[in-house]
């Protein structure tokens, strides 16, 4: 089990919290945008293999959303961060930040 | 090989039949260096790649072919799912492209000279809520209108079926009835891998394993043939069949597909008496049980919540699906768990496969199965191979196409199914 850093109310369960798929896509404006952009907003997200900036819902502690890299083959935690704040930068190949975000 | 085997029909699975299990022929394909150039190449030598390939030269006379793995043959989903084989589902256009797939199962051991074990034991799907009911049985008449049998079971017919069952009404989850479909089984997926690659094979088919996709060469946007870590290799053609890396594949083709990978879970307990002779399915509890012919008991659970590439998940996935299994089957208290694995799923937003053309030329796309493709290996095979042998899909895949995301023509399976199928 994931061991997740809520940046609201510190290291919980994965159980705990919610998935929000790839973080920080911004709300298109619908009037202007195509079908396939449309598409493209509502549909495709970031699939990498490798670190994943991602969001998270700790829905059974503070209820709030907030951003996390995670490592999606080893799944190493690295920083939490809160939506509309600086992201953090992406960390090196084996990050170690988990324990210290 | 040795075969020793009659046709498989229900009953005649247990231990009887394990005294006459049959060696694994050390040799089934012919192993050979990638050539410089072929009339098409199939990215991923998983089932459905095995498939495609086996299909190009059966039913298209294309041989000039090769099935690239980066790993080895059938050493992903194709051997790590729980090898449940079913058609009742609730779209015309899934219920369709399954229906095929299982009429090709019933003829394939004797199609490609290779028992895999194929077992028509019946699928039983339950139903725990007054919604799961309707939904089932809606289902039920959906399967009706296209043909596909599919029958409806009381509590009491569920429990004549299943004697280990637990029918109380006193149990969290309890069973209100279920749909069964007797076509339904399983099958040895590894040996169904081995099947298609062999008889590939021997039309002439070069499968090519430890040989990764690194890029694609593409000119004025048609593909030209593809880089790999033996070389580069020109192709006229080439699919992408690569189940959970497929969005990466896309990647590198330079588009984006709407894939997201995740992380499903199996297990098994040791060899045990035959306790269970059908498949049971609860979407609702995310348990679905069937025993091998050897004698274990193997589990599926649902998938973790988060993406990975990690080929494994969080062990309270595995304990979630555990706690559901001995509300049904008290009796697997008893029972151990002997080994546990994750594969590496290919989840589409509706829960559907996405197959067809892509945004390059002459590049075709088969992924998107999620938790669900074993059952399709056949026709997802059948249906890739006269995509990429005729440059437009099968009528079976026309409604798969990746542009479905844009015009809003979603087969949302994933309402229709709870979760998993």
């Amino acid at each position: 089990m994931l061991h997740i850093p809520c940046p609201h109310c510190g290291l919980r369960n994965e159980t705990e919290f919610h998935y929000g798929a790839e973080a920080g896509v911004a709300y298109p404006e619908p009037n202007v945008l195509t079908d396939s952009e449309w598409a493209k907003y509502l549909h495709i997200r970031a699939n990498p293999k490798g670190w994943l900036a991602e969001r998270w819902v700790h829905f059974a502690g503070c209820g709030r959303w907030f951003n996390l890299w995670r490592n999606t083959i080893t799944h190493e935690i690295g920083p939490a961060y809160l939506p509309f704040t600086t992201q953090p930068k992406k960390p090196d190949n084996i990050g170690q930040e988990g324990l210290k975000a | 090989m040795t075969n020793t085997h009659d046709t498989l029909s229900p009953g005649t699975i247990g231990r009887r039949r394990a005294a006459t299990f049959p060696e694994q022929p050390p040799r089934l394909w012919k192993s050979v260096k990638p050539k410089k150039a072929y009339d098409a190449v199939i990215v991923g030598g998983g089932g459905h790649g095995l498939a495609t390939a086996y299909y190009l030269a059966k039913n298209h006379g294309l041989t000039n072919i090769a099935v690239l793995e980066k790993g080895w043959l059938a050493g992903g989903n194709t051997a790590r799912n729980t090898t449940i084989i079913r058609s009742n589902y609730l779209w015309d256009e899934s219920a369709a492209i399954y229906e095929h797939s299982l009429k090709l199962w019933e003829t394939l051991e004797e199609d490609l000279g290779y028992e895999m074990f194929f077992s028509q034991r019946g699928v039983l799907t339950l139903a725990h809520s007054v919604s799961d009911v309707r939904s089932k049985r809606r289902n039920l008449y959906a399967n009706a209108l296209n043909g596909i049998d599919s029958e409806w079971l009381t509590p009491a017919e569920v429990k004549k079926l299943v004697p280990i069952i637990n029918i109380s009404e006193d149990v969290r989850y309890p069973v209100h009835g279920a749909t069964y479909q007797p076509r339904g089984g399983i099958a040895k997926h590894d040996w169904v891998a081995w099947g298609f690659a062999k008889a590939a094979s021997d039309l002439g088919v070069d499968i090519i394993q430890g040989c990764e996709v690194t890029g694609f060469d593409i000119k004025n946007n048609k593909v030209q043939g593809v880089q790999t870590n033996l070389g580069s290799i020109a192709a006229g053609k080439v699919g992408m069949v690569g189940a959970g890396h497929s969005s990466l594949l896309a990647n590198l083709a330079g588009f984006s597909i709407p894939i997201q990978s995740r992380p499903l879970q199996a297990l098994v307990s040791p060899l045990l008496e035959q306790v269970l002779n059908t498949v049971v399915m609860s979407g609702a509890v995310h348990v679905y049980v069937s025993q091998a012919h050897k004698g274990e008991l193997v589990m599926g659970a649902g998938t973790d919540a988060f993406n990975s590439y990690a080929q494994r998940g969080g062990f309270h996935v595995i304990e979630h699906q555990l706690a559901a299994a001995l509300e049904l089957f008290p009796i697997f208290s008893r029972a151990h768990v002997l080994r546990t694995w994750g594969g590496v799923v290919d989840v589409s937003p509706d829960a559907s496969p996405i197959m067809g053309l892509t945004p390059v030329e002459n590049l075709f796309l088969n992924c998107g199965w999620g938790t669900g493709g074993f059952k399709a290996t056949p026709a997802s095979g059948w249906v890739m191979a006269y995509t990429v042998a005729h440059g437009r899909p099968h009528e079976l895949n026309q409604a798969f196409a990746l542009d479905r995301f844009v015009t809003g023509h979603l087969i949302d399976e994933h309402g229709a199914a709870g979760v998993a199928h």
